[in-house]
C-alpha cells in the first residue's frame, strides 16, 4: 500500500547525513568515561604492557573510524598518498578535531629514518592520570598511539606507534612523546624507489 | 539567601571546558566493542555498562554539585527536572524533557533529544538485546544514590532499536534517610 505508515526515516547509518562536527562535550564527561576505560581493562590483564596494548587496541578502532570520517568531511574524499602528508594530517587534522588544537610538534628522529615523533606537552587523555609509582613507565597515552596507529594503518602506512613520557626541564610534568616506527608503507613512492617499478 | 538553582545548565555548559563529542562518541564505541569482544553475551555487556555508569554517577554528582549551584530539591519531581535540564546538559551538552508522570510523582521518563553517544552508530543483528547507551542508566543511579535517593532506571524506547525516541524511566524505590551521627573522615 502506498502512503501508509511513516517509513523509518534513516534505515542505515550510512545514508544519515553527515554531522558538521561541531557538537561538544563536556571535558569532565571524556574524563569519566576514558577512566572508566582504563579502570576496566586494569581488571582484565596482569601486567603493564597488556594494559597499554588493551588501549592501544581501543585507540586503533577510534583511528580507523577517524580516518574514515575526516577523509570525507575535511578532505573531499580524498586521503593521503604519502607519508609526509599523512603524518602532517595527524598533526592538524587529526589533532585539530579530536583534541582542539594542533599537536605541538612533529619531527623526524635523528638516529633512524624511519621514525617519526609527535609531542604534546599536556596530552589530554594524561591530564587528569597520574601513574602510581609501582606501575613504572605506564602511559595512558598508549590510546592515543593507538589512534594515531589506526588512522596511518588504514591509510596504508602500517607502523608501530609508542607513547612516552619525556621530562622538561623546568616543567613539572613531563610531555608526552609518541613514537611512530614505520615500516615502509607500500605506497610510499617518494622514499623507495624500487616500488616504483612493480 | 544563596542565589536561586539554575533552571538550565546552558551558563554551567558555556562556561566549561568541553571537547570534541565525536571523542567521546567513538571512545565510548571503543569500549563498547571491547565488552562485547571480552564477555560474548550482551546481557553481561548491559550489566558491564550500567556498572561502569554508576562507577561514574557515584563521582559525578560531586562535580555537578560543586558547579552547578544547584542545592537540595525539594522533591522528586524537581530532582528530574534537574537532570534533565541542567544535568544533561551540563555533560552532554544536550536536554531532555520530562513526562509520563505516574499518579504519585514517582515514577517519570527522561526523553532524551539529542544523544551524543549513538552518532554512527548501528546495531548489527548479533546485537539487538544489547542497550547501547545504559551507560546513562548507571550514570543517573550511581549519581541519584549518592544523594540519598534509590532508583531504579530503565530504557522504555531505544531509536537503535527503531523506536522513534530515546526514553528512560526512572523510577523512586526509596528516599535514604540521612544517618545521624555523620561519620567522621578519617
Amino acid at each position: 500500500m502506498i502512503g501508509v505508515g511513516k517509513a523509518k526515516q534513516y534505515a542505515n547509518v550510512l545514508d544519515k547525513p553527515l554531522s558538521r562536527g561541531r557538537q561538544e562535550v563536556s571535558l569532565s564527561a571524556f574524563a569519566f568515561l576514558f577512566s572508566e576505560l582504563v579502570q576496566y581493562n586494569q581488571t582484565q590483564v596482569d601486567n603493564i604492557a597488556e594494559l597499554e596494548r588493551r588501549l592501544e587496541d581501543a585507540g586503533y578502532a577510534v583511528g580507523a573510524r577517524v580516518l574514515e570520517l575526516l577523509c570525507h568531511r575535511e578532505k573531499g574524499n580524498r586521503r593521503e598518498t604519502r607519508l609526509l602528508g599523512i603524518l602532517s594530517f595527524v598533526h592538524s587534522t587529526v589533532w585539530k578535531v579530536l583534541f582542539g588544537k594542533v599537536a605541538d610538534s612533529l619531527e623526524k628522529g635523528t638516529e633512524h629514518e624511519d621514525e617519526y615523533m609527535i609531542s604534546e606537552k599536556e596530552l589530554l587523555v594524561n591530564r587528569f592520570i597520574s601513574v602510581p609509582k609501582d606501575m613504572g613507565a605506564f602511559n595512558c597515552g598508549a590510546f592515543v598511539a593507538g589512534i594515531v596507529r589506526g588512522v596511518l594503518d588504514n591509510a596504508g602506512f602500517p607502523a608501530v606507534v609508542t607513547a612516552h613520557f619525556v621530562p622538561m626541564e623546568g616543567q613539572q610534568r613531563p610531555r608526552t612523546t609518541i613514537l611512530i616506527k614505520c615500516f615502509g608503507g607500500k605506497l610510499d613512492w617518494d622514499n623507495d624507489a624500487s616500488s616504483v617499478l612493480v | 539567601m544563596p542565589p536561586a538553582a539554575p533552571r538550565t545548565g546552558d551558563a554551567v555548559f558555556a562556561n566549561i571546558e568541553r571537547v570534541n563529542a565525536e571523542l567521546f562518541t567513538l571512545t565510548y564505541g571503543a569500549i563498547v566493542r571491547q565488552l562485547l569482544t571480552d564477555l560474548e553475551d550482551v546481557e553481561e555487556v548491559n550489566k558491564q555498562l550500567d556498572q561502569m555508569g554508576y562507577n561514574i554517577g557515584i563521582r559525578l554528582i560531586d562535580e555537578f554539585l560543586a558547579k552547578s549551584n544547584v542545592s537540595r530539591c525539594v522533591d522528586f519531581k524537581e530532582t528530574a527536572e534537574v537532570i534533565a535540564k541542567v544535568g544533561f546538559k551540563m555533560f552532554l551538552g544536550v536536554t531532555a524533557s520530562v513526562t509520563n508522570w505516574d499518579a504519585d510523582g514517582t515514577t517519570c521518563s527522561l526523553v532524551l533529544e539529542d544523544n551524543p553517544l549513538v552518532d554512527f552508530v548501528e546495531l548489527p543483528d548479533t546485537c539487538q538485546g544489547l542497550y547501547y547507551c545504559n551507560i546513562l542508566t548507571g550514570v543517573i543511579r550511581g549519581a541519584l544514590e549518592t544523594v540519598s535517593m534509590k532508583t531504579e532506571v530503565s530504557w522504555v524506547r531505544d531509536m537503535l532499536h527503531g523506536d522513534d525516541a530515546y526514553e528512560l524511566q526512572v523510577k523512586l524505590l526509596k528516599q535514604v534517610p540521612e544517618e545521624y551521627p555523620y561519620k567522621d573522615d578519617e
